[in-house]
Order: structure tokens, then C-alpha cells, then sequence
């Protein structure tokens, strides 16, 4: 299969971890394994030789200073996470408001990036927040690129000024001009103006981008950027980026399997930032773009911050603090608490993406890939068939009430036993954690097939204390 | 560019280089998005060979990367020519379909095209559009409805009219989404029900990275490509991805896309391509 820079790097780094001492040649031939999987993943190659200088340099200066082997190793991995971060563009940089309303964002882009798609999200986005976006459509190139707005916007619920039907009749950049000054007049706080996808090598619309920037003078222009990008990136953006001129990047299709690669060519080769990023079909797929959370993926360690983001929406507080004040008191967590957990978690949004943001997430690509959504359903079934002191205490579940509990949840009773022994196992590995031991690793989460209980259990305590954590950052 | 000619005549000249231009030719290999280990393999190719002949020998070699199938579109002798155009979101099979089914139009044959792409909000417009464009009849269901029904609709009535061709557009899906490709198994196999599919025709975004090769491998076991339109190829995007998929996963390049118009669509030309590759 396609390696992806995530378990490539994740593999290095392991193999270099085994090692008592590290001497210079491991730091190079671990920069070399860096370098073959930066590239397999697009990443352009003078931003790849950059980098591995600097990796390069400062592994070999802290190689001096530090002793031992695995916090060497360690070392080596933080130069490459600080790295990383600072190619991604260092810190999160959001939207700036103009401080005369209407804040103005202009979308540019190739053709099939998700330019129009992107337009919708970042209006629902804005929307949610409390803005009053407007939607115009300038993309009068593509067949039904009009429509397709219209349609999005009717789906959120957001106003699309689209004067002209588009399909090659009229002028964007009067259609432009005129939904800003719709906008100001109706008194929207934001414009967002969508554009057709255009080839950097393009002259005659790269002119129509910029005559559209110099009739309405966008606060920001966003260039969006399919994240499957190859080599080409390097000459797009510059072509965007000398033609239009851009702010902020956006990158869509984030859900693929192609992460990282023209993220980081881009950042570093545009030195603009990474502003958001679109991570699957629906609407509210979307999300302000953390390099640090990034770099995180990249090197495997997860995205525990994202994840326990969404979990706080999920989760309401009560449920969450009656979870926490159970954890710490030692009582035992029931299948009730479970049951509860599971509702909260289809809210989250799909397993697999969930458990792509756990650390170690790599190893288990393909299973996380895998996932049967359908499973939380199954499972849930199981657990409603019980009753309540069977939720309470599993134990009593003898041959009987498991016959009977499957007939009710429509499963195999070995499906019910099945539940009941990873549940055990789970409820095991949370007094543990509790008693302050590390669980034996996320390795254990490899060990059966489909193990959606033992997987939703771990959550809640992997979630559990960063939401909590990230609460009290936030305060 | 030129870069690579740059190379060649280097080459001619001399019996060394300094490092430095090896680096040049990788980095100018690699900008072609073939991949690292394509760009090693030729490297090693052209340290080897230092003579006049340096050029051939590197057409040669890419030459040798190219897959050996045939590159001609299949067809069903029997009745309905059944292609399904698939691939990731935005890599262009819409604007393929109307595109391929104005190519069959103007050589004399029959065809009509199925909306598939129930998803997308407007796709089926889009693809109205270009019906009414290129003056071939399109075949659409309800927005968000089942693109099998859609497909099985297009392929009886294809059928009952005897139709030489059919073009059935799906939609956008990201190969790692594995429900979505479930979905795409099934439209195949309901079309397959009325009549056999021909030929299953995968979108590549000539700018697309290494990605994919992903793609190729991952639609390929889902519904059996049989052939690549690599798109976007005017752009400044070279498509060597293409290339390194022929050469991995023997699925031949049969059209490439060359803009936004219906004319702008072409058979491949392999001897073209590899000169594009390196110019």
C-alpha cells in the first residue's frame, strides 16, 4: 500500500528509539528516511532539503549536549515536530475583520480545488459565529457553478447574490462589485466572493482574478488548494501568488490519505499561512488550521486537542462532569455510563475520523479505515436490550438473559458475549488508569477485529482529562 | 523549462558532473511529480549512459515505464458500449463525460450520458448544460437520489433505443471513504444487470501527486479501471503521476483533457507525453 508520512515517520522514529546510543550516521540515514518519505508525500524538494538541513544541524548539536539514547531520540523528535510546526506556518492565524463592514473574502483557485463547496462551509462557519455572511457568485465559467452556490446556500441557510445565470454570460467582476455594495447597503457584515477555478499559466483569467481584486479590494483572499496536490504546487501558488496575490491558504480534501505533502511545500514556499482546512463532504466539514495539531498528525502523535475539541460539543457538561466525579471516586464505570457515551459519540461524528486523531492513529490506518460506522448501532442495540440492573451489573448476565438479550438487540449471543468481555476488559483498564499506570499502550486496541466497546471505552478516558485540560487552558 | 535539455547537452559534453547538477536533474525529474523512486531509477540510468545517444536513453527508459495494453477504447460488440467514468472530487469526470460523449458524437456513433453524480449540489445541471451544448440526451434522477437507479434508468433506455454508447458520470468520492466505494461496486453491478460495462474510466488531476497512485490502486479493486483520462494536462501540472501508474499498476492512459472546451479532449499520445514529461 500507499505509505502515508505518517506511519513512515512513525517507523523511523520507533527504529530509532531501539537504538542505546545515536551516533551522527543514525541521525543521518534517520534524515535520509525522512527525506524519501517527505518526498513520496509531495512535499517539493528544496523545501525538503531546507528542512532536512535544519533537522539535520540541530540534532547533531543536541546530540552533544544530551547522553542517553532514548532521550536523544526524543530530542530528535522534537527538533523535527518544532520543525515541522514552523514550516506549517508557525502560529494560527484567523480572518481579519475589516473595521468598516463588510469584511471582504475573495476565493481563488484551480479548477476542481473546492472552491464553491469551500464557499458554503466558510459562510456556515462565519455563520455560526454570529456573522452575517453573503454568498456572491462570481464563478460564471463553469457550467452551473451559480447553481451549485444557490444550492449550497439554500442548504445553510446563508443569501447568495447571484445576478447573472453564469455558464459563460456575464461579467464577474461587475457581479462582484455589485454583491459588495449589496452588502453594504443590506448591511451584512460579510461577503464571500466565490470565482472560477482558473490555470496559473492562464493569463487572460489570472487578469480577471485580479481585475476582481482591484474592483472590490478583498480584506483577504484566500487561495484554496486541493491538499492532493503534487510537485505542481510549487508553481501554482507562486503563479497565484505573483498573479492574484494571496493572504491565506485553504486546503480541502484534508479526508484523503494524502495529508501533509503540499501543506507544508506551500506554507513554506508562499510563507503564507495555512488558514483552514476542509476535512469531508458535509458543510460543517471545516476548521481553522492548527500547525501545531498538524505537525502532531504528521509524526503520529495525534490530534488530542481537536479531539477533545469535539468532544466538549458532543459531551454537555453535566454528563461529562457526573463522568469525571465517577472516574475519580473509583466507582466503577457501568454499561449505563457506556450507553450514555455511545449517543454522545455518533454526535461527535464518524468513528474512523474520531480515531485518525488519536496518537498512534498511524498503526492502525487500515483498520480505522475499515471501521464499521454500524457497529456503534449494533452496539447500542445490545446494551438497550438490557435492563437496567443488567447495564448496572454485568455480572448477573448469565445464559439466559444473554439468549434473551440477543433475540431483543436482533444479534448473536456471541455478540452479546463479545461486548460483555471487552467491556470487562475495558472496565479493568480504566482502574487501572485510574491508579495512576499507563495502560498498556494503544497497542492493545490492535488485538481483535472489530472492537468498537474497548475502543469507545479508551476514548472516554483518553478524551476525558484533555477536554478538561483544554477547559482549563481556556479559562 | 528546457532545464532538461540543458542536461542532455551536459551530458554530451562531458565525462563528469558536479554534484550539483545531479541534484538540478533530480529536482527537475521529481517536479514532474513521477515519484522518488521512478526519478532514482532514471538517475541511475543516466549515470550510466554518457554518450550522444543520452536522450534516447532516457526516452528509453520512461518509454519502458509505459504500460503495454491496448490504449484502444474497448467496445461491446453485441449492443451497448457501457463506460463509467469515475474518480475523486474535482479531478473533472463531468466535464469528461460531456467531453467523450461529444468525441463519439462527431465519429458518427450514437450516445447518450446518465447523470449519475446524485451528490453534489448541481452536478446534474452541470451535466444539463452540457447536454443541451453538445446536443446529446441526459438521463437524470431526483438531486440526493440513488445513482444506481439513475444508472440502471440510463442503461434501459439505452438499451431499448439501441444506442451505441453510453456515458455514465458518478460521483466525486474520496478513495478512502469505504461506503462511498461500496456505493460505486453497486451501481456497476446494477448496471451490469441490463448490460456489461465496457469500460470503467478513471479521472486523474494531472496535478496530482503521489496520491494517485492511491487512487488508481484503490477505484481499480473497487470496480475494475480499465483505462486513465488524465485531465488539467494544460496547465502547468506535467501528469507524471500518470506515468508512474502505468508503470506500477498497468492501467493505460487512453485520453487526456486539455481545457474547458468540448474539443479539447484527445486520444493519448504516449511519444507526446514522455517528451512533455521532460521537456
Amino acid at each position: 500500500m500507499f505509505d502515508t508520512l505518517t506511519s513512515r515517520l512513525s517507523a523511523t522514529f520507533s527504529s530509532l528509539r531501539t537504538r542505546g546510543k545515536i551516533s551522527k550516521g543514525d541521525i543521518e540515514s534517520t534524515c535520509a528516511e525522512i527525506r524519501q518519505a517527505l518526498l513520496e508525500s509531495d512535499v517539493a524538494l528544496e523545501v525538503v532539503e531546507s528542512f532536512i538541513d535544519q533537522i539535520s544541524v540541530k540534532a547533531t548539536a543536541a546530540l552533544e549536549t544530551i547522553q542517553s539514547g532514548t532521550s536523544q531520540a526524543n530530542a530528535v523528535f522534537e527538533i523535527v515536530n518544532a520543525s515541522l510546526i514552523e514550516i506549517l506556518g508557525g502560529q494560527t492565524r484567523r480572518v481579519r475583520f475589516s473595521k468598516n463592514p463588510p469584511t471582504v473574502i475573495m476565493l481563488a483557485g484551480l479548477q476542481g480545488a473546492g472552491k464553491t463547496t469551500l464557499a458554503g462551509k466558510l459562510a456556515k462557519f462565519y455563520s455560526d459565529q454570529g456573522n452575517t455572511p453573503l454568498l456572491v457568485a462570481s464563478d460564471l465559467q463553469r457550467p452551473n457553478a451559480v447553481t451549485q452556490l444557490q444550492v449550497v446556500g439554500e442548504s445553510i441557510g446563508i443569501p447568495v447574490f447571484a445576478p447573472e445565470p453564469g455558464n459563460g454570460v456575464g461579467d464577474p467582476v461587475k457581479v462582484a462589485l455589485a454583491g459588495v455594495a449589496f452588502a453594504k447597503a443590506k448591511l451584512y457584515n460579510m461577503v464571500i466572493v466565490d470565482t472560477a477555478g482558473r490555470l496559473g499559466v492562464d493569463a487572460d483569467l489570472m487578469k480577471q482574478a485580479s481585475d476582481i481584486r482591484d474592483a472590490i479590494k478583498p480584506d483577504e483572499i484566500l487561495f484554496v488548494v486541493d491538499a492532493m496536490i503534487g510537485q505542481d504546487a510549487v508553481r501554482t501558488s507562486q503563479a497565484f501568488l505573483n498573479g492574484v496575490g494571496f493572504d491565506g491558504v485553504v486546503l480541502t480534501k484534508l479526508d484523503g490519505d494524502a495529508r501533509g505533502g503540499a501543506a507544508l511545500s506551500i506554507a513554506s514556499l508562499t510563507e503564507r499561512p495555512i488558514m483552514f482546512a476542509s476535512t469531508g463532504e458535509k458543510l460543517t466539514d471545516f476548521d481553522i488550521f492548527y500547525p501545531e495539531r498538524m505537525a502532531s498528525r504528521i509524526l503520529g502523535m495525534g490530534d488530542v486537542a481537536t479531539l477533545a475539541e469535539s468532544a466538549k460539543k458532543a459531551f454537555d457538561s453535566q454528563t461529562s462532569a457526573k463522568l469525571e466525579a465517577k472516574f475519580e471516586s473509583g466507582e466503577d464505570f457501568t454499561l449505563e455510563d457506556f450507553l450514555e457515551q455511545l449517543s454522545a459519540m455518533s454526535k461527535m461524528g464518524s468513528i474512523s475520523k474520531l480515531m485518525g486523531m488519536l496518537p498512534g492513529s498511524g498503526a492502525l490506518k487500515k483498520q480505522i479505515d475499515g471501521f464499521d460506522e454500524g457497529e456503534i448501532s449494533r452496539t447500542t442495540a445490545i446494551v438497550q436490550s438490557m435492563t437496567p440492573k443488567e447495564r448496572r451489573e454485568p455480572k448477573i448476565l448469565n445464559g439466559s438473559r444473554r439468549a434473551r438479550i440477543a433475540l431483543g438487540a436482533g444479534r448473536k449471543v456471541s455478540d452479546v458475549n463479545n461486548l460483555v468481555d471487552r467491556f470487562s476488559a475495558a472496565q479493568k483498564m480504566m482502574k487501572q488508569l485510574r491508579n495512576g499506570a499507563v495502560p498498556a499502550g494503544m497497542s492493545g486496541m490492535g488485538l481483535p477485529p472489530v472492537k468498537a466497546p474497548v475502543k469507545a471505552s479508551k476514548k472516554k478516558s483518553k478524551s476525558g482529562n484533555p477536554a478538561k485540560r483544554a477547559l482549563e487552558e481556556s479559562q | 523549462m528546457g532545464l532538461f535539455s540543458t542536461f542532455i547537452a551536459k551530458i554530451k559534453g562531458e565525462n563528469s558532473f558536479a554534484p550539483a547538477d545531479w541534484k538540478e536533474l533530480e529536482s527537475e525529474l521529481l517536479a514532474s511529480d513521477i515519484g522518488p523512486t521512478l526519478t532514482r531509477q532514471l538517475l541511475e540510468t543516466a549515470r550510466k549512459v554518457k554518450s550522444e545517444n543520452a536522450q534516447e536513453a532516457l526516452i528509453e527508459t520512461l518509454t519502458a515505464h509505459l504500460c503495454t495494453k491496448s490504449r484502444l477504447p474497448l467496445i461491446n460488440s453485441e449492443g451497448t458500449t457501457v463506460i463509467m467514468i469515475v474518480g475523486v472530487n474535482g479531478t473533472g469526470k463531468t466535464t469528461s463525460v460531456a467531453k467523450l460523449a461529444a468525441h463519439i458524437k462527431k465519429s458518427g456513433s450514437s450516445v447518450i450520458v446518465a447523470a449519475g453524480d446524485t451528490f453534489r449540489a448541481a452536478a446534474v445541471e452541470q451535466l444539463q448544460t452540457w447536454g443541451k451544448r453538445i446536443d446529446v440526451e441526459v438521463i437524470s434522477g431526483k438531486a440526493n437520489g440513488d445513482p444506481a437507479s439513475v444508472a440502471f434508468d440510463g442503461v434501459k433506455k439505452a438499451k431499448q433505443e439501441a444506442t451505441d454508447y453510453l456515458v455514465i458520470d458518478t460521483a466525486g468520492r474520496l478513495h478512502n471513504k469505504s461506503d462511498l466505494m461500496h456505493e460505486l461496486e453497486k451501481v456497476k453491478r446494477v448496471v451490469e444487470k441490463v448490460s456489461p460495462v465496457s469500460e470503467v474510466l478513471l479521472t486523474i488531476d494531472a496535478t496530482t501527486g503521489q496520491n494517485g497512485m492511491a487512487q488508481a490502486k484503490i477505484f481499480s479493486s473497487a470496480v475494475n479501471v480499465t483505462g486513465i483520462i488524465l485531465t488539467k494536462l494544460d496547465g502547468s501540472a506535467r501528469g507524471g503521476i500518470a506515468l508512474a501508474i502505468e508503470s506500477e499498476l498497468h492501467i493505460p492512459i487512453k485520453w487526456i483533457g486539455t481545457g474547458e472546451k468540448e474539443g479539447d479532449f484527445a486520444p493519448f499520445d504516449s511519444e507526446a507525453y514522455i517528451l512533455g514529461l521532460i521537456a
